[in-house]
């Protein structure tokens, strides 16, 4: 054999590590969806008797009564649980949006030095606050506050839940923003520059747009965020059952439901079974919230490539 | 064309050869139809316009289409008498060739960590070797004088001319038997691009060159021969001499090199 020829074919150390590397992570990516899998199937099969044998799509998606605990005629209608998250959530939505979003622009685009790196840690910082804190704190100054401030007779509802819940997706929210602004390149922004635009022009004509969907999938983290968040919404809601008419009005959160009632059902009744099926419904709406925020961020991604799909471009990618 | 593998102590007359190759993207041909030798130890230049499928050609030699989604392929290429798509061990062949993009690429590493890398892939640790890796290469890429007393400072500062010679620096380090140059002097002042050319015609007793160019006058002033690439077609191939007087085969190559289009 020629020496080349050796060499085109020899696979040394180096290859043989790249392959074992290839498997290790194919098999860390593989799990991650076994697990997901695992848990759909767990959460389903558990809900499982409910859905195919009581589940009445019309009481559960129309009817506000859940009363499970009945001794004589237990209902199991979910739309008072389903607008409690979502009213909660909404307003989380109004609050922490403008909040993350302009801390996000500020600490991207005007603040320099130590105060960026200053705020950069705190927003970091207030995002590693523990849930339960968040609802101590709805249940104990946000609750004095309200009745006083409002004037009236309860002070956990729907404003309370939806300002802590904005307050504690805002950080996060704010630190995903901040990403998709800082992966702007500096060029853009000198380009503008360039032609003397301010500090504003640049950062609303072309670092916003050239962020938007990281943007619009941090705002979708968040939401996914406040859906799924349980303790705070607990502590901070009322707990009781109701279809909000104003921001003053008490809720029940599905996930507080699930939490609050789970321990004390017997395995395998209906009410178990039923709020297994709260759980598939939070679990496809989530889903839905997260594959959508996938979907928009490689949605920009296949435009900005397919608008740089002259050869030249393609082939220095 | 009938190529024999090399043997052992022999040299191949040509280093590359090239039958019938084609490339495309996504379906969309970029290149179709070349067949090209280019001989060992030489210089070889190519010229074109933009799109004329000059980095699509480099990119089938050292490989590139197998981490490029959508680039297909077809024909053959064969480096040192074999066809690089029969490589088992396709990074054996990317160490054999060193290639120079059009924008410098100083990796986030140190100057001297950027030059040393290849030989620490390849299992070397000593320092006194590396050492000498390192000095030789950036003094052949003409930047050693200028970093020589802060070589731990981080490869990616460095002004966009110093970058494109450390990154030639970086793949001289591979000791390669074959040289891809992309539009090098893109971003390369003139002075620097005058001393590159200088250390590139001494290289060229070592190695093999292929240097792609915007610069029409570069390919003349470096390249024994050149081709000239248009709209995805191979023109011609000719001795740089006589393209550049008179000699060229097709009409349209003596336009292009006289500046009358592209």
């Amino acid at each position: 054999m020629s020496e080349v020829a050796h060499a085109a074919d020899r696979r040394d150390a180096a290859w043989w590590i790249d392959r074992v590397v290839q498997i290790l992570v194919l098999a860390g990516g593989l799990s991650a969806i076994v697990f997901i899998a695992g848990i759909f199937v767990f959460i389903t099969r558990e809900g499982a008797g409910f859905v195919f044998d009581r589940f009445d799509f019309r009481e559960f998606f129309g009817s506000p009564r859940w009363t499970p605990t009945s001794s004589h005629n237990p209902t199991y209608g979910a739309l008072a649980l389903i607008a409690g998250t979502a009213s909660v959530t909404g307003l989380a939505m109004v609050v922490s949006v403008p909040f993350s979003l302009g801390a996000a622009i500020y600490i991207g685009e005007f603040a320099t030095g130590r105060v960026r790196e200053t705020l950069k840690v705190l927003v970091e910082l207030l995002a590693a606050i523990p849930s339960v804190v968040w609802g101590f704190i709805g249940l104990s100054i946000m609750n004095p506050l309200i009745i006083q401030t409002f004037d009236v007779p309860v002070g956990l509802n729907v404003l309370n839940a939806g300002v802590i819940l904005g307050l504690m997706a805002a950080p996060i929210m704010t630190t995903i923003a901040e990403d998709a602004l800082k992966a702007v390149p500096d060029t853009y922004r000198e380009a503008a520059e360039a032609m003397g635009a301010t500090r504003w022009q640049v950062t609303f004509k072309v670092v916003l747009p050239a962020a938007r969907n990281g943007l619009v999938a941090a705002t979708l983290l968040g939401v996914g965020r406040g859906f799924g968040e349980t303790m705070a919404v607990l502590m901070a809601s009322g707990h009781s059952i109701n279809l909000p008419t104003s921001p003053f009005d008490s809720v029940r959160a599905l996930t507080a439901t699930i939490a609050a009632e789970l321990g004390e059902t017997a395995a395998g009744s209906d009410h178990y079974q039923a709020l297994f099926t709260l759980g598939i419904f939070l679990f496809l709406v989530t889903f839905a919230i997260n594959f959508a925020a996938d979907v928009f961020v490689r949605g920009g991604q296949r435009k900005r490539r397919r608008r740089g799909r002259r050869p030249a471009a393609s082939a220095n990618p | 064309m009938v190529s024999v593998p090399v043997q052992a102590g022999e040299t191949a007359a040509y280093a590359i050869e090239v039958e019938d190759l084609a490339i495309g993207y996504h379906g969309k041909p970029a290149l179709s139809g070349v067949t090209l030798q280019v001989p060992t130890n030489e210089i070889f230049g190519i010229i074109g316009p933009a799109n004329s499928g000059k980095t699509s050609f480099l990119r089938a030699i050292n490989r590139m289409d197998l981490m490029t989604a959508g680039m297909e392929v077809s024909g053959s290429v064969l480096v040192e008498g074999r066809d690089v798509r029969s490589w088992r061990n396709p990074y054996a062949l990317r160490q054999r060739i060193g290639v120079v993009f059009p924008l410098p690429v100083g990796l986030p590493l140190s100057i001297y960590d950027n030059v040393a890398l290849s030989s620490r892939l390849r299992g070397t640790r000593k320092k006194a070797e590396l050492d000498v890796i390192v000095e030789r290469c950036l003094r052949r890429a003409a930047l050693w004088d200028e970093v020589k007393d802060r070589l731990d400072s981080l490869g990616s500062l460095l002004s966009g001319g110093q970058q494109q010679r450390l990154t030639i620096a970086r793949a001289l380090s591979q000791d390669p038997s074959i040289l891809l140059l992309d539009e090098f002097s893109i971003a390369v002042d003139p002075v620097t691009t005058m001393r590159i050319e200088e250390v590139l015609s001494d290289l060229k007793s070592e190695m093999t060159i292929v240097l792609v160019t915007n610069l029409v006058q570069q390919a003349h002033r470096l390249a024994s021969r050149t081709a000239f690439f248009l709209t995805g077609e191979l023109v011609e191939v000719t001795e740089t001499e006589a393209m550049f007087h008179g000699g060229a085969q097709d009409p349209r190559t003596t336009a292009y090199v006289e500046g009358k289009f592209g």
